[in-house]
Formats: structure tokens, sequence, C-alpha cells
């Protein structure tokens, strides 16, 4: 079997080195946006998108578990953190914690099941996981059915923050976002990320060197899906509902798109990937169903010509880890 | 008790197109270990195939049960010799991510020129009206749909698993170099078994039009359902895949009669007990 992502890397130090500086200069771009004018809403989208992307990624990229059913953490954090701030009237900082909270609770009951099954099974599962959890969501009274949860109030974070103010939601988001990625860069390095690189690559060696590969693929997953969860929570506060389009497969399959249109396996593909469909979204929204043909479209291409993505590309090109 | 016999109908009608898509979904994964996530897809073709054959040329159900799954499963074979081929030798994973960039090209063109709405169908005259069978009202259409559907499957059981052509074709799976240094054409195999696997779901999609009517995302969740099937079933075995998508089928009927509330998640919850008890599937082998 040949591995999904790319392994001709350069020694580690220098790639870590390389990581770093495109880390920086993505930040000051994305601090910089308030001060062009771009629309707001657009990027604060945009980023809720990409650490999502970026939490499915840990998985697939460095763990070689494509997880079909990624949706479920985005909808299920969104549905708790929307519940919580607009019924509990919790505060926004707890109403992150809470949501995040459910979403990992949600990992741990799932990925004790989805784990058990590897390669396409394991897609499969998670596929079905997620549609279970939509036809629950469909039917309990919270989650308001076909209608979701509307108008959700924003708040002050931290009791100083207020979210109604674009500009501060924005740094707001950002500062979720960077710490979320973060978060996925420090695990990718560390002992437990080159435990899970080295399961992907060969999971019967791993096991043979004594590693328990199933406790580091529950780990990586129940931590994929709660960086998941923290992303589902953040956008609540950008789009002020949450609602069944959040849970449902085609959300799952637009994860897996943006994944693998920026290139799986990189540090900073979900992310230029997630901008890329988030944009071609926002252009293309007067084309109706032609978006999904699109779609549709870009995955055949990307899956027959162009699968090492964009970053991957780029990565290969310059021969840097990126 | 005459809505409990119905529902067991209904859950036996749904078993028949589990059991149709779940064969074609082990037997194509079996010769290019690819899950082919545009099963929905060709289902819901073969559903307007027979729409077409109907409204636009004037041919009737009969001819489409046979002109529309030959018509789809040439389409198949076509991706397979323009796209899916160039898969072999990557990761399993690629093959799911193609095919369902193809489900989602196949379902938004449909949308885009017939709407979400469902076209009607109408049921053939021959099989039109119901027999009374003394404890229940059969609708004949309904038992037509059973019974032709398990005749298909053990057909398909006894193409692969008891003909010179089935033995190739499992030889091929376990080691297509080989087979190939006998002189067979493997590559022409792996075409004709992706034909197959489609055409079964293109029949199971004519089979349903007259039931559920034909609509542009019939088959997208389906597909899941089908899915999660496959996982309880495995796709190790043929007879499996045909047993486990009728008694699924049945479960769901009866649930539907005692706890409707959860009879569009039990298949999903089923799963999740049989992947805690027994995680390889019932009839299947490791992964």
């Amino acid at each position: 079997m040949t591995a999904m992502t790319d392994d001709t890397l350069p020694a580690p130090r220098r790639a870590i080195r390389d990581e770093m500086i495109a880390f920086v200069i993505m930040a000051a771009l994305l601090a910089a946006v308030p001060l062009t004018g771009i629309y707001p809403f657009f990027v604060m989208q945009a980023l809720c998108f990409a650490l999502l992307a970026c939490a499915f990624n840990l998985l697939i990229g460095y763990g070689g578990l494509l997880s079909f059913g990624h949706a479920m953490f985005l909808g299920t954090a969104g549905y708790i953190t929307a519940h919580a701030l607009k019924v509990w009237g919790l505060a926004p900082e707890l109403g992150i914690l809470v949501g995040t909270a459910g979403a990992a609770g949600l990992g741990v009951i799932t990925g004790v099941v989805a784990i058990r099954r590897q390669g396409i099974y394991f897609s499969m599962i998670t596929l079905a996981l997620s549609q279970l959890l939509y036809f629950i969501y469909l039917q309990t009274p919270f989650t308001h059915g076909e209608d979701g949860i509307q108008g959700v109030p924003q708040g002050h974070l931290f009791g100083i923050f207020n979210l109604a103010n674009p500009t501060i939601l924005y740094y707001v988001i950002l500062a979720g976002f960077l710490f979320g990625f973060l978060l996925i860069f420090r695990t990718i390095n560390s002992p437990f990320g080159e435990v899970l690189k080295s399961i992907r690559e060969n999971e019967q060696r791993a096991i043979s060197l004594g590693y328990k590969t199933d406790q580091y693929k529950l780990l990586a997953y129940i931590l994929s899906g709660t960086l998941a969860g923290f992303a589902g929570a953040l956008k609540v506060f950008v789009a002020q509902n949450a609602s069944l389009t959040d849970v449902h497969w085609t959300m799952s399959g637009e994860i897996v798109l943006m994944t693998l249109v920026g290139g799986l396996g990189t540090v900073f593909g979900p992310v230029v990937g997630a901008f890329v469909i988030i944009a071609m979204q926002q252009y293309l929204a007067g084309f109706g169903q032609w978006v999904t043909v699109i779609q549709g479209v870009i995955f055949v291409v990307c899956v027959l010509t162009f699968r090492r993505g964009v970053i991957g590309e780029i990565a290969h090109y310059f021969k840097r880890s990126l | 008790m005459q809505a409990l016999y119905a529902q067991l109908l209904v859950g036996l009608i749904n078993g028949s197109f589990y059991a149709l898509l779940s064969l074609g979904l082990a037997v194509i994964f079996g010769m290019l270990n690819i899950i082919n996530f545009a099963h929905g897809a060709v289902y819901m073709m073969g559903a307007f195939c027979a729409y077409f054959l109907l409204n636009v040329a004037g041919i009737g159900y009969w001819p489409a049960l046979i002109v529309a799954p030959i018509a789809v499963g040439i389409f198949g074979m076509i991706l397979e010799r323009t796209m899916l081929q160039w898969l072999s030798g990557l990761d399993h994973l690629y093959g799911l991510l193609l095919t369902f960039g193809l489900a989602l090209i196949i379902q938004g063109v449909f949308q885009n020129y017939f709407g979400s709405s469902g076209l009607p169908y109408a049921i053939p005259d021959e099989l039109k009206g119901g027999m009374n069978l003394g404890f229940m009202f059969l609708p004949v259409y309904r038992g037509w749909v059973v019974v032709f559907s398990l005749v298909v499957c053990i057909a398909t059981w006894y193409l692969i698993e008891k003909t010179r052509l089935g033995a190739n074709l499992r030889a091929a799976t376990e080691n297509p170099t080989l087979v190939r240094a006998f002189g067979i054409n493997v590559p022409r195999m792996i075409t004709l078994t992706y034909g197959l696997g489609v055409g079964l779901a293109a029949l199971a999609g004519v089979l349903s039009a007259p039931i559920n009517q034909v609509r542009p995302l019939m088959g997208a969740d389906l597909i899941i359902v089908v899915f999660a099937v496959v996982v309880i079933g495995g796709m190790g075995s043929i007879m499996g895949s045909i047993i486990t998508g009728f008694t699924l089928g049945v479960i769901e009927g009866l649930t539907k009669y005692f706890y409707p509330e959860a009879s569009n998640t039990v298949v999903f919850v089923l799963m999740v007990l049989v992947l805690l008890v027994k995680p390889t599937g019932l009839t299947g082998r490791a992964a």
C-alpha cells in the first residue's frame, strides 16, 4: 500500500524552521486582514473551516485514518454552544468550553467504536456514525429540527470583549484558530506524533516495537474530534446559528475536499484548501446545484492528477516541508 | 397485525435493495479494492433510465428491467476505463474519494435538471393490484420485487461461486499476477466486474422506481445505510452480503412497527453493537 502523503521530507530541524517562518507569515497576513477592507465575515468563516480541516488532517495526514464523519463534531459542538449561549445564557468562554467538551465526549464514544477497523471500513463507520447523529439531531427537540438554533447572542468574552463588534470578533476567532493550529503543530512534532506517523507507515511494526497502537489512534481521534468541535464552537459566534447542515454528510465531504485540495498530510495545506473552497462557494453561490458538480469535479481532478494538493506541490517543488 | 405484516413487507423490500447494493459493493471491492461511493448515484441513474425509456422512447417496464442495467453498466465501465483504473496500486482511500466526487457530479447534474422532487413511475399493468393472503393484503408489485431480487442475488452468487468465470474472478481477486500468467485478461475482467456491480445497483433502481418515485437524491442517503450493512456483514462473502441485506431490512421494518422513532437509526445502532462484539463483521475477514 502506498502512503497517502509525501515523505521525501528534509531534515526535521530545517523542516520545523521552515514551518515556523511560514507560520509567522500566515499569522501576520491574517492579523492584517481588518486593515485591508476584506469582508471579515468571509475570513472568519474560512478560519473556522481551516481549523476544522487541520483537525481532520491530523487524523488522515499523520494517523492514516480517513474520517468521513467529521461534520458530527462540528455540528455537535455547534449545537451545544448555541444552546448554552441562548437557553442557559452562559458567557461565551464557557459556551465554547462546554461545546468543545461535548465534542471531546463524542470523540471518546465514537472513537471506541470506529477505531476497531482500519482503512475504508473506518471511513464507512465514521460516515454511518455521523448519519446516526444526524437523525438523532433531526428528532431531538433542543436542536429545533429543520429550523436549527437561530439568533444566538454573541455576548462579551471574559466580560470585556464585545463579540458583536466585527473587528473584536475577528481577532478572537483568529486567536482561537492560531491556538488550535499551534496545538496541532506541536502534536505532530511531539514523540506522540512520531509514533502516530510510524503507525500510519507500518502498524504491524509499531505493534512489534511495543506500542499499543489502538490507544495512540484513539487518542489522535479524540484530539482531532475535540479540535474540530472547538472550530464548531467558534463558528457559532460567526454564523450566530447552529443547523442541520453542519451535521450532514455533505459537510463531512467538504472537509475532506478542503484538505485534499490543500494537501493531505501537509501542515498548511488544510488552511489554504479551506480558503479556496469557501471562496469558491462564495463566488459561485448564484449557480445553485452546479457548486456541487464543481466540487465533484475538483475531487476527481485532485485524485487523478493532483494528489499532493496545492501546498504539497509547492513543498515538493522547493523540496521544503510546509 | 395487518400493520405489522405491512411493515415486514416494506422491510423485505428495503432488504432487497440493501442486498442488491451491498452485493455489488462486495463484488467491486473484491476485484478493484475500491469502495464505490457512486453506488447510490448509479442506483438513482437506473431509476432515471427507466423513467426516460418510458417517457421519451415509450419503452415500458419489462424491457427497461434489462436495458437500464446494461446502459448504466456500460456507463460504469467507461468510468472504470477512463478513471478508476489509474488508481490501482494507490491507497484504497483514493478510490473512495474519486467515487465520492463522481457521486457529487452525477447527483448534482440530475438535481439541476430535475430539482429535488420525485417523478412518478407507474407500476406495469401485469403487476398491478393485490392478493389477499388471508392474514394480509399483498400488493403484487411488492411481492414481485422481493422474489425477483432474491432470484437475482442467488444468480449472482451462483455466477461467482459455482461457474468457471466466477472461479477465474475469485482467483484474480486473490492473485491477479498469477491469473494473468494463465492468459486471462485481468484488466478486462476488472472492467466487466465493475460493470456488473454497477448494473446490479441500476437494477435495484429500476425495481424501486414504481415504489419510491424517481428522485435525484434517492440513492444518496441509501448508500450510507448500505455502508453500515456492509460493515455489519463484512465483504468477505457473497452469501453473507445477501443474508445481511435482507435481515437488516426486516429488522428495520419491525422497528418501524414497534418503535417508529428509531426506524432510520436502527441499522446504525446495530452496526455499533456488531463492532463492539465482533469487529470484523459477521461474515468478514479482517481488513
